[in-house]
């Protein structure tokens, strides 16, 4: 599609009054907006080009982002309702406010990141794009998170994580920093990496109490260019300070099996 | 409030892929406020029922006859009215009875509900509370002619319950006339069992209320134990059970909270090994003694009676539950969003621990007044 006609967007006439276009960028009111409308309306907005997407006012509607496969920026100011970017494959989602459940569902490829907290699920069965929470998140983040070949997600959580985090945990990348601990507090997450079987957990400090069927290791050269990569995007997204979040000793905790449960269902 | 529904979903293709939604706000200065935030909180999670249940408890709402239980009666049958009217006159005094005003609405098939203001005759009481009385009676109503339920029979407080999205039933109802300093809502996802109104929540006895989001997997056992103690379990719907068990372990048993929470969401025997001897022997003690009464399967509640608010979720946080403070008010919800919608600023927000309960309490118990009145 050639450059000039990506400015056209077309919108259906009952949206109108809802979106107004400034330099390129489309906002949108989304005030008491049912979700249909709303998701509809922005893959509308990307099949015809936008680049930009602003939506104010957003409180509840689910599945925001959701199957849309362009390289589109959506800023999102409010709460955003359950499973925001669910199987979504290439936008980049930033949330002014905090997530709900589910943010991240299936997700493909893409990117979302979030000022503030982010709810139980995140980042639930993903398989490819990175999710950057800048502090604490719910329980089962992670859960049967899965990597393919050089697709490979990231978590990379700013704050504390809950139960259950890479809970049945087949491949991907979970950062936990930790910085909203206090000093020598862990979080208060049990279970950690139950039935993991690929993938790694890394820890920022002793924060993670380490699940049946995991191991705690030392972080090696590899590792450490991980997490860097992280810490630095991280820092950049949240104006965090890297060389302090980086003065700390990290740890990789990974499955001790590939299959933990081949005994259980068969000899 | 009428055309919530018409905002929330005006295709009305509501389809089939939630739980339940529940929210609860309350004024801990005992300020009485309008049923406007919390049904337009629960209206926004919409999505989360399917319009076979909504319900209502709302504390404060009888002021002038505050000494008096208030029984709201939902008649399936004329007969069973007569009947039931019989039982109630003579075993109460009635002091004021009404049919309750609704309207029409989008509501399916309402019952005839009646409101009562009653008082125990002294002379039939003998050495019983009055509380154990009104019990016993409700359970008595509720099993006579299988066509009266009484849902809502505590003191200056009501329950509003049917079948409808919440925000319909605030309509049948009329609620917009009502002041309370605390409302709990529900709108019910029924998974397993029927949708009629008696099966919708908030579950009642006495001031207690239950709403609740997930599943009691353990209702039978659960049920058997409190039959034990004169509770009949008629509404055929699983969080009846949770109703009664706290009525049974905090006003009958006098159990503060902090325990009533480990024997409903009582800790993993893995979590009870590694814990001091003492406290040990102390939780193996709670599972022992109330092992039938632990709640088994995802849920997320919360728990009111006169004067506080209790949310909880099951041990492993199979369902969710957020809570936020603004001033003197204490909201509880399923979803953020539905509080945010209602009080944009939080002055502290978080998601519960799984097991671990929040108790928003009342500063003074005995003053309640109405925030139009300051």
């Amino acid at each position: 599609m050639l450059k000039e006609e990506k400015r056209f967007v077309e919108i259906d006439s009952k949206y109108v009054p809802r979106v107004k276009v400034k330099d390129r960028v489309w906002k949108i009111d989304a005030e008491g907006m049912y979700y249909k409308d709303l998701n509809s309306l922005l893959r509308d907005m990307c099949n015809k080009g936008a680049e930009k997407i602003l939506i104010r006012n957003v409180c509840g509607q689910r599945y925001i982002g959701t199957d849309l496969n362009a390289e589109v920026e959506i800023d999102i100011h409010g709460t955003p309702g359950n499973d925001m970017g669910a199987f979504m494959s290439g936008p980049l989602i930033t949330v002014h406010g905090n997530a709900q459940d589910g943010c991240g569902n299936t997700m493909n490829d893409g990117k979302i990141v979030v000022h503030g907290q982010a709810g139980d699920l995140t980042g639930h069965s993903m398989r490819g794009g990175q999710i950057f929470v800048r502090d604490d998140v719910g329980y089962r983040v992670g859960i049967h998170m899965k990597e393919y070949k050089r697709k490979i997600p990231d978590i990379v959580i700013g704050g504390a994580a809950g139960d259950f985090l890479a809970e049945y945990m087949a491949g991907g990348v979970v950062v936990v920093l930790g910085l909203t601990l206090g000093e020598c507090e862990r979080c208060k997450a049990r279970f950690v990496g139950t039935g993991m079987h690929g993938g790694v957990i890394y820890e920022r400090g002793d924060i993670l109490e380490v699940g049946k069927g995991t191991k705690l290791m030392k972080v090696g050269k590899r590792d450490m260019q991980v997490i860097e990569r992280l810490v630095k995007e991280y820092c950049e997204r949240f104006s965090a300070d890297y060389e302090i979040i980086m003065n700390a000793k990290f740890h990789k905790i990974v499955p001790v099996s590939k299959r933990p449960y081949s005994k259980l269902y068969s000899n | 409030m009428r055309n919530l529904s018409m905002l929330t979903n005006p295709y009305n293709d509501d389809k089939d892929f939630d739980g339940c939604s529940i929210f609860g706000m309350m004024n801990v200065e005992g300020k009485r406020f309008s049923s406007r935030d919390p049904i337009k909180a629960i209206a926004n999670m919409h999505e989360r029922g399917n319009g076979l249940g909504g319900g209502i408890a709302v504390y404060g709402i009888y002021p002038q006859f505050e000494n008096y239980y208030a029984f709201h009666i939902m008649y399936l049958s004329r007969d069973a009215k007569e009947k039931t009217d019989r039982t109630l006159a003579t075993s109460f005094n009635i002091i004021y009875d009404e049919e309750m005003q609704t309207r029409p609405a989008k509501v399916i098939d309402p019952p005839m509900v009646w409101r009562y203001f009653v008082q125990p005759r002294k002379r039939r009481l003998g050495k019983m509370t009055a509380d154990d009385y009104v019990t016993e009676k409700v359970m008595q109503i509720n099993t006579e002619t299988g066509k009266a339920f009484v849902f809502s029979s505590g003191k200056n407080m009501g329950v509003f319950k049917g079948v409808g999205y919440p925000e319909d039933v605030a309509d049948f109802f009329c609620l917009e006339d009502y002041w309370g300093y605390l409302w709990t809502v529900h709108g019910r996802f029924p998974t397993n069992t029927p949708g009629w109104w008696g099966g919708a929540h908030p579950f009642n006895i006495l001031d207690w209320t239950v709403v609740h989001n997930g599943e009691l997997s353990s209702y039978g056992i659960n049920r058997r134990f409190l039959e034990m103690h004169g509770y009949k379990c008629t509404m055929q719907t699983d969080t009846e059970v949770l109703a009664y068990a706290v009525d049974l372990l905090m006003r009958r048993q006098k159990l503060p909270i902090e325990i009533v929470t480990k024997v409903l969401a009582a800790p993993l025997w893995s979590e009870i090994d590694n814990m001091e001897p003492k406290q040990q022997q102390a939780y193996r003690a709670i599972r022992q003694t109330y092992g039938s009464l632990l709640m088994n399967g995802p849920f997320s509640i919360i728990v009111a009676h006169h004067g506080e608010m209790i949310g909880l979720t099951d041990r492993i946080k199979l369902r969710p539950l957020v809570a936020g403070t603004k001033g003197d008010f204490l909201y509880m919800s399923s979803e953020e969003s539905a509080i945010r919608l209602v009080s944009p600023t939080l002055d502290k927000f978080w998601a519960l621990r799984g097991g671990e309960p929040v108790v928003g309490k009342l500063r003074n118990p005995h003053k309640t007044t109405s925030l139009e009145e300051n």
